[in-house]
């Protein structure tokens, strides 16, 4: 097999999840964008692996290594995610702005707007 | 490095049945993540993934990876997307389009992503278009072959990274537990 077909499907698919991390507003689909990103990583650890006939089959280990690395992203990423659904009431991340710096910084009413609005609004969703 | 690569590379133009199937498998699979991506029905995203992830299982299958395809199966498809559906139901994701979906700036990172995309097939094609991957002979990640080098070769960093896992663990019980001395008067004020 050419190794031109895994290489480019795993640049594509990287790509696919560079697009999800950037265009995605809900928390949860840019952590699924994060695994699509971690995937093509592994995709092209197997393939280089396989092409070089590695005799510790370092892009295997480092592809199990990576798996278990991004369950334990994805676990604490959902606990991060929880608690900031629980505390703010959204998981929008375009919404969540408290530790942006607004230009006019003595204004404290403009940052708490959007927040109480997102409050209501995931109330009024659910 | 590559025997195949001194005497002749394949061409292209007659593919192999390996060949041809992993291009279909990998077409389904890129569609499946690009439907994931753009889609607006949110636990449609995470079904969608299913299938992404699965077909990246039958590209490692095709590869001769069995162990790890078997293990992404188990991992990926069996754990990561159930916690992603918890996730999403947790957070009372509305079932059915949500328009809000995608960010504002999905033309900026449209524009990111296909130029990250021309830069990294334009290279990938340049460097490996001769690059020949011999896939005959036994199966270079059969389960015995990868638990010998695993437990081996690797025991250190498997070791390492059984203790981040734990660390993980705890890490996403302490943020996940409600501090009641604190803010339990606040979150039943809130509620």
């Amino acid at each position: 097999m050419h190794l031109a077909y895994p290489a480019v499907l795993a640049a594509l698919l990287f790509c696919v999840g560079l697009y999800g991390v950037l265009a995605r507003r809900n928390a949860i689909l840019v952590l699924m964008s994060v695994e699509l990103m971690l995937n093509a990583v592994n995709l092209n650890l197997v393939a280089f692996d396989v092409w070089l006939r590695d005799t510790l089959h370092t892009g295997q280990a480092l592809t199990l290594f990576t798996i278990a690395i991004a369950a334990a992203e994805i676990g604490i990423g959902l606990a991060i995610v929880l608690m900031v659904y629980r505390n703010g009431g959204t998981s929008d991340i375009d919404k969540l702005r408290d530790t942006t710096e607004v230009p006019g910084a003595d204004d404290p009413t403009e940052p708490a707007g959007p927040d109480t609005a997102a409050g209501e609004k995931a109330e009024a969703t659910a | 490095m590559n025997p195949v690569l001194a005497a002749e590379a394949p061409g292209f133009l007659s593919p192999t049945g390996v060949e041809i199937a992993f291009l279909l498998v990998g077409l389904v699979t890129l569609a499946a993540a690009a439907v994931t991506v753009t889609t607006k029905q949110l636990v449609h995203a995470a079904l969608w993934l299913v299938v992404a992830l699965g077909g990246l299982a039958v590209e490692y299958l095709l590869l001769t990876a069995e162990f790890i395809a078997w293990v992404q199966v188990l991992i990926y498809v069996g754990s990561v997307v159930v916690l992603l559906l918890f996730g999403l139901m947790l957070t009372k994701a509305p079932i059915g389009r949500s328009p809000d979906a995608d960010s504002g700036n999905r033309v900026a990172a449209l524009a990111v992503a296909l130029a990250a995309a021309a830069a990294l097939v334009w290279v990938v094609v340049d460097a490996f278009r001769t690059t020949w991957i011999d896939l005959d002979g036994p199966a270079q990640g059969a389960t015995r072959v990868s638990g010998e080098i695993l437990f081996r070769h690797w025991v250190l960093p498997f070791e390492a990274l059984s203790v981040l896992l734990l660390a993980a663990l705890v890490g996403a019980i302490v943020l996940s537990r409600r501090d009641r001395t604190e803010s339990g008067p606040a979150q039943e004020g809130k509620r």
